[in-house]
């Protein structure tokens, strides 16, 4: 059995700052992170980021997953376990996690849980074809390994994933033949859906896929308009020939831990999805279990790195580190995020955090 | 149709951004067409003369000082919405240069003749590269310079490098 006295699970950008700002404490620190690299989605983020410039805005996101790893590199006190899933917690305070097939439990004072979020599916005929993939996957294709996935995309989303994503395809010399979307309004930055147009890219509001079809993968896709009440408009189908679909469609919290746990969940529809009721050092219902980022309510990568640095400041406090500045620190990053999440774009998550705040 | 619904932003949405008449007569400008208020301030951070409006709130929409603006265009390549431009009328007697950003390969080369695309991605004529910065500043995004039609300068926004499709 493995002992520390913070383990941080998720090496994303929420994973990675907690373990900074704890680490840069004092505090001896475990990372473990499920795949052989860290940095989450971030290394595949090849967009500069929004933001404050004091939080890496401007910057794209994988040079910021490649500054938070160098960061990491040089805390002796941080051990960063990679290939390695946490798997279970149990009432005595051990994580259970899976390294090279082996089980390795591991003893924390604190934990903070940072796993980030899985990507919706959507439920349409033939939806299980080969050539439709969650824009992450897409993503992973294209910007780790290289890989191109098809010829002619439809884009199913316009929030912000769907419309970087689609840019990133015509990046790559795909076709992205359009972007539809179930909302009467396209839900990303206007500034990323106007990238897209003067591509030529068409984005289709209120409308929606009803079927896939080929024979042994995707050779066509039969949208159709909806109603105000989101209903299917009968006559207004129309056959688009691809090879790809790419579903933007969102994302869940990755919450199994937090279950596991016994952690308060509360269903908040602006979050995403269940989420666990913390108090504002965002520690849970469950003493001495801190959440972090996506898994906390899906937002974006800022975000994560400032409740990531949250919760390894606060994590660290209360096992001694970091007595003689925690409110200086505290209130720089409170302030930070509050500064993001105060704008119209910002509305949905206010309203949302304002359903799970709780005293532990 | 509205900005939030197509991508696109109105004649109304433009005509805010504007700088004026007298303004561009003097060259090189920057307008930007951002329209929502984001968490975003590199823009800002990025202008060496103090010509846009300090982000004091992040979610404010920026706005050019046009008397400060000399339009350098070092905000173009900084913008992470790529919503910046420079307008220059004074480029010859026929011709004006929009300056954008431009993030894809292959890169055109100065005196190449692109075909230049209006904000839906339709080409409206044909323009020649007169300027490329894509060194260690501009970071991938590069800053390519396009001569159309003075009369175009408003609608120009992207090119096609290989000319018409």
């Amino acid at each position: 059995m493995k002992s520390t006295e913070i383990l941080v699970i998720g090496g994303g950008p929420a994973g990675l700052a907690a373990a900074i700002r704890a680490g840069e404490t004092g505090a001896k620190v475990i990372l473990v992170e499920r795949d052989s690299f860290l940095g989450g989605q971030l290394i595949k983020q090849t967009h500069r980021f929004f933001g404050s410039m004091r939080e890496h805005a401007g910057t794209r996101g994988f040079y910021i997953a490649d500054d938070l790893k160098e960061k990491i590199k040089e805390l002796e006190n941080v051990e960063v376990m990679l290939s390695t899933t946490a798997m279970g917690y149990y009432e005595d305070g051990i994580i259970t996690v899976l390294q090279d097939e082996k089980i390795v439990k591991i003893k924390a004072s604190k934990i903070i849980i940072a796993t980030g979020a899985h990507e919706k599916f959507l439920p349409f005929t033939n939806n299980d074809l080969p050539g439709i993939y969650g824009a992450g996957a897409i993503q992973t294709l294209m910007n780790v390994y290289g890989i191109v996935p098809g010829k002619r995309v439809l884009m199913i989303g316009a929030g912000n994933i769907g419309l970087i994503v689609s840019y990133q395809l015509m990046q790559a010399g795909v076709e992205v033949v359009g972007i539809i979307e179930a909302a009467p309004q396209i839900g990303g930055y206007l500034v990323h859906a106007s990238k897209v147009r003067r591509l030529g890219v068409p984005i289709l509001t209120r409308h929606t896929i009803k079927s896939a079809h080929g024979t042994d993968c995707i050779e066509k896709a039969v949208i159709c308009q909806l109603d105000e009440k989101w209903q299917q408009i009968p006559g207004t189908e129309r056959e688009m020939e691809i090879d790809t679909i790419c579903l933007a469609v969102g994302l869940s919290p990755l919450t199994e831990l937090l279950w596991h746990a016994g952690c308060d969940m509360v269903y908040v529809p602006e979050l995403s999805g269940h989420v666990p009721v913390r108090n504002e050092n965002l520690e849970t219902s469950v003493p001495d279990i801190y959440v972090a980022g996506d898994v906390a309510g899906v937002e974006e990568a800022t975000a994560a790195i400032l409740e990531g640095e949250l919760t390894g400041v606060n994590a660290a406090f209360t096992l001694g580190y970091g007595q003689e500045d925690l409110i200086e620190k505290r209130n720089q990053i409170i302030d930070n995020l509050e500064g993001l999440r105060s704008g119209p774009v910002g509305e949905k998550i206010r309203a949302g955090l304002s359903k799970v705040r709780g005293d532990a | 149709m509205m900005l939030k619904v197509t991508g696109i932003p109105t004649k109304e949405d433009l005509e805010a951004k504007m700088p004026s008449t007298e303004r561009m007569a003097k060259g090189p400008v920057a307008m930007i067409e951002c329209f929502q208020n984001i968490p975003c301030d590199p823009c800002y951070h990025s202008c060496k003369r103090g010509a846009i409006t300090e982000l004091v709130d992040i979610n404010t929409i920026p706005e050019v000082d046009f008397d400060k603006c000399t339009g350098c265009g070092l905000c173009v390549t900084k913008c992470p919405g790529l919503a910046i431009f420079i307008l220059d009328q004074n480029y010859d007697e026929e011709f004006g240069v929009v300056k954008m950003p431009y993030e894809f390969l292959p890169r055109p080369v100065v005196g190449e003749e692109v075909a230049a695309l209006d904000r839906e991605g339709k080409e409206v004529c044909t323009g020649k590269v007169v300027e490329i910065r894509d060194g260690k500043a501009q970071d991938h995004t590069a800053l390519v310079g396009v001569a159309v039609p003075k009369e175009l300068l408003m609608t120009v926004r992207n090119i096609r490098v290989g000319g018409s499709k």
